[in-house]
């Protein structure tokens, strides 16, 4: 199958997909289509394919990161495409023009698009501008991570069926969350009642203005809601404590059996991974019937595919264009 | 010695509260007379021979004071040195600037202030005042030899960038420093707010991912530099207020006839914290740039006289520097050259501020701060003068700064109003007819 023959269901004309930010409810229905598209067609991203042979994926990651960069690997090659794999230790980043350096030493190379993680904000779109290869923001510092909003929201359709109309429930660590703020974006765009809860030390009170309700009792929303997100605390990231205790924490804001059996009966669970049982959901949560952590993983494939060919194809275009 | 007549030009002195057309004359690097050209006043008899500048059209003034540079030299001779840190002073219509102490090593000691000033008489462009370190090595630990600095030429005290965080320590540099009668011009900012901060704390920092510093890092310790001047009868000078809280703080504080006095930089007025939108670290800069409110709070502070001076708080970066990453980017502006139009821009365009108003903040204020002798065209005082053409437009490239550096956030941007001459003692030192560099 070639990489035109891929049918796109709407439009989509992004170069780059550093956020989710900026993309229409239009644009992401593209996406989520072209993820069930493959899903079906290769049996859940199990079956190989070459629409993307003779490209070159490039996996940049300046934070270390096993699970989505493997998964990123993993969609490419799925995919037909070479992959090239770039890690660097967080110190070496000190030197940061070594960033823009290597991204364009890479490039050189023949790179056709340039997966990145970066632990500062704005480093994927610093890319974009200097790079003529698409760049897809895996990650970077606290601000966005596109790839995880939309297999979040890919998992929750799936069971569903729409968007239009749910309760969504961002619990923990919004302030440090990247995957909370690509959530936000597309679960809104996308027609959901949005409620971040957590410490108030992590949500930032302006938080309301991107169109989400703030609420810091888990127990008096968890009716309300049809899924939880429960975000990772990230200790990594935080200055200083932000809340008195872990256990303090795991008692006010972890999701366990009681709480479970007080929510809807129907509930679902995402966590984006990796988990800290015990702190943000217990094992009885994380491995019960209403945890779609595992179908994550499995959705997060399929995305990542999806998007690995819009942005192929916009590069195709560029490149007969030219 | 240097004589000239700038002749007809719009002469705006805010010492001598004139707006006028007049011709101004130079006699031997000195103001001879001010003559205006109205009606009842009699016509400059200029001596024979001297050489005029035709100003018609243009606006000629006090040559401008800035009360905080950073002039890097020595140790971080790569953004900047004496001499090309003067001369972009010179484009940028300044006459007198006072240099900061954050180079290597800090201005702690009697000989790096000696050092500063050696530099400045080399270059030649425009007076250098030297700022003393408050503390050893600005560590806020220890009291620099702040005596022998004076001796040195220090006109004021400063750890630059790096807050005097013990009070203890401030209160004994605000007594010990009234013995000189010197001002500490202090950048109040709570560090343990502020670290770790790349831009204002507020909603466009939520949606950007970005650790902000919120405004209260600086209203808090605006209050308690306030608190400590009240206390101890030393002057604070407050370097760019940049929140609505600090100026009305400021505002009651001098009402009630503390002695604090206060600037603000061109970029905190015309700039807000939703440029960082764009992920560019040329807009990196500390204090960081604000929301809306606060800019139109710094703008009716400006208006009363609260902020009494505009300084570019020029900090130039070699580029390599500010092509990194925004955490990894180093805070600053190389706005020297710039400052004029953007003023302009800010505060003239929108009818914010007169023209004898900006130039007070340019002339007057700064030099009260200081203590210097400069600002004003009253007759027998030196020469240091500045020629404005309002009219003409321009675009900035920053390749053609006579400043080293080009960390500037205003590369390409369209402006109106550039400064033209600049005569210091007398003498033209700056000349605006350098043909534009190619790219």
């Amino acid at each position: 199958m070639l990489l035109s023959e891929i049918p796109v269901s709407g439009p989509w004309g992004e170069r780059h997909l550093l956020g989710l930010e900026h993309l229409s409810a239009d644009q992401l229905k593209t996406v989520l289509d072209l993820a069930k598209y493959y899903d079906t067609i290769t049996n859940g991203g199990s079956q190989r394919l070459d629409v993307l042979k003779g490209l070159v994926v490039a996996n940049l990651f300046f934070e270390n990161s096993t699970r989505t960069r493997t998964s990123f690997s993993l969609a490419a090659r799925r995919l037909g495409a070479d992959t090239v794999d770039f890690t660097a230790s967080s110190s070496s980043l000190s030197k940061g023009e070594t960033f823009i350096d290597t991204a364009q030493t890479i490039e050189a190379m023949g790179v056709d698009l340039v997966v990145c993680r970066h632990r500062t904000p704005g480093s994927p779109h610093l890319l974009a501008r200097n790079l003529k290869a698409g760049v897809l923001n895996a990650g970077d510092g606290t601000h966005e991570h596109p790839t995880q909003g939309l297999l979040d929201i890919y998992t929750i359709l799936k069971q569903r069926g729409q968007i239009a109309g749910l309760t969504v429930a961002l619990v923990g660590d919004i302030r440090h969350s990247r995957v909370a703020r690509s959530n936000i974006h597309g679960l809104k765009a996308l027609g959901a009642r949005v409620i971040v809860c957590g410490p108030a030390t992590l949500i930032p009170s302006d938080i309301t203005r991107l169109g989400v309700e703030v609420a810091y009792n888990l127990d008096e929303i968890l009716p309300e809601v049809d899924c939880v997100n429960l975000l990772r605390v990230q200790f990594e990231r935080q200055r200083g404590a932000f809340f008195p205790s872990i256990s303090e924490y795991a008692h006010l804001f972890g999701m366990n059996g009681d709480r479970i059996r007080r929510a809807r009966k129907n509930l679902l669970v995402l966590a984006p991974g990796p988990i800290n049982r015990g702190v943000e959901l217990t094992p009885e949560v994380a491995d019960g019937p209403n945890s779609l952590i595992l179908n994550q993983v499995t959705n997060g494939l399929l995305i990542r595919m999806a998007c690995l060919t819009l942005l192929a194809q916009e590069r195709r275009h560029d490149q007969e264009a030219n | 010695m240097s004589s000239l007549v700038i002749s007809g030009g719009r002469v705006i002195d805010p010492a001598n509260s004139l707006d006028a057309i007049a011709d101004v004359l130079i006699l031997d690097g000195k103001i001879a007379a001010v003559t205006r050209r109205d009606a009842g006043f009699a016509p400059l008899d200029v001596p024979h021979g001297i050489p005029v500048i035709e100003a018609t059209g243009r606006i000629v003034c006090p040559g401008f004071i800035d009360p905080h540079v950073s002039l890097r030299e020595p140790g971080f001779e790569e953004d900047e040195c004496t001499a090309t840190g003067t001369a972009a002073a010179l484009a940028g219509g300044f006459t007198t600037i006072a240099a900061q102490s954050d180079t290597y090593p800090v201005v702690d000691h009697r000989a790096a202030a000696e050092f500063i000033r050696l530099q400045a008489d080399r270059a030649r462009n425009c007076r250098v005042y030297p700022l003393g370190a408050v503390t050893k090595e600005s560590k806020g630990e220890e009291l620099a030899e702040i005596g022998q600095l004076v001796q040195g030429g220090a006109v004021g005290f400063s750890d630059a960038k790096r807050p005097v965080a013990n009070a203890e320590v401030m209160r004994r540099a605000l007594e010990y420093t009234r013995m000189f009668n010197r001002p500490i011009l202090h950048f109040a900012m709570v560090p343990e707010l502020s670290d770790g901060g790349v831009m204002h704390e507020g909603f466009e920092a939520t949606r950007l991912g970005f650790r902000g510093i919120p405004a209260a890092a600086q209203d808090i310790m605006t209050g308690r530099d306030i608190a400590l001047a009240e206390l101890t009868g030393g002057r604070i000078h407050l370097m760019c207020v940049t929140t609505m809280d600090s100026v009305e703080r400021i505002r009651k504080a001098k009402s009630l006839g503390i002695s604090v006095t206060a600037d603000v930089t061109p970029h905190h007025l015309l700039l807000t914290d939703e440029v960082m939108r764009s992920f560019e670290t040329m807009y990196k800069c500390n204090p960081p740039l604000r929301s809306q409110e606060h800019v139109d709070a710094l703008i009716a502070g400006l208006q009363d006289g609260t902020l009494s001076a505009i300084s570019s708080d020029h900090q130039p970066l070699a580029l390599e520097k500010k092509q990194v990453d925004m955490d990894t980017a180093p805070f600053g502006i190389c706005g020297i050259e710039t400052l004029l139009p953007v003023c302009i821009r800010a505060l003239i365009e929108p009818g914010h501020l007169t023209w004898l108003q900006l130039i007070a903040r340019l002339t007057t204020g700064p030099a009260a701060i200081l203590s210097v002798n400069h600002g004003t065209l009253s007759v027998g005082q030196p020469a240091d003068v500045t020629v404005i053409d309002p009219a003409k437009t321009w675009t900035v490239r920053a390749h053609e700064f006579y400043s080293r550096s080009r960390n500037t956030p205003f590369e390409g941007a369209k402006f109106t109003g550039k400064v033209v001459t600049t005569i210091v003692d007398g003498e033209i030192r700056f000349q605006n007819n350098r043909q534009p560099i190619p790219d």
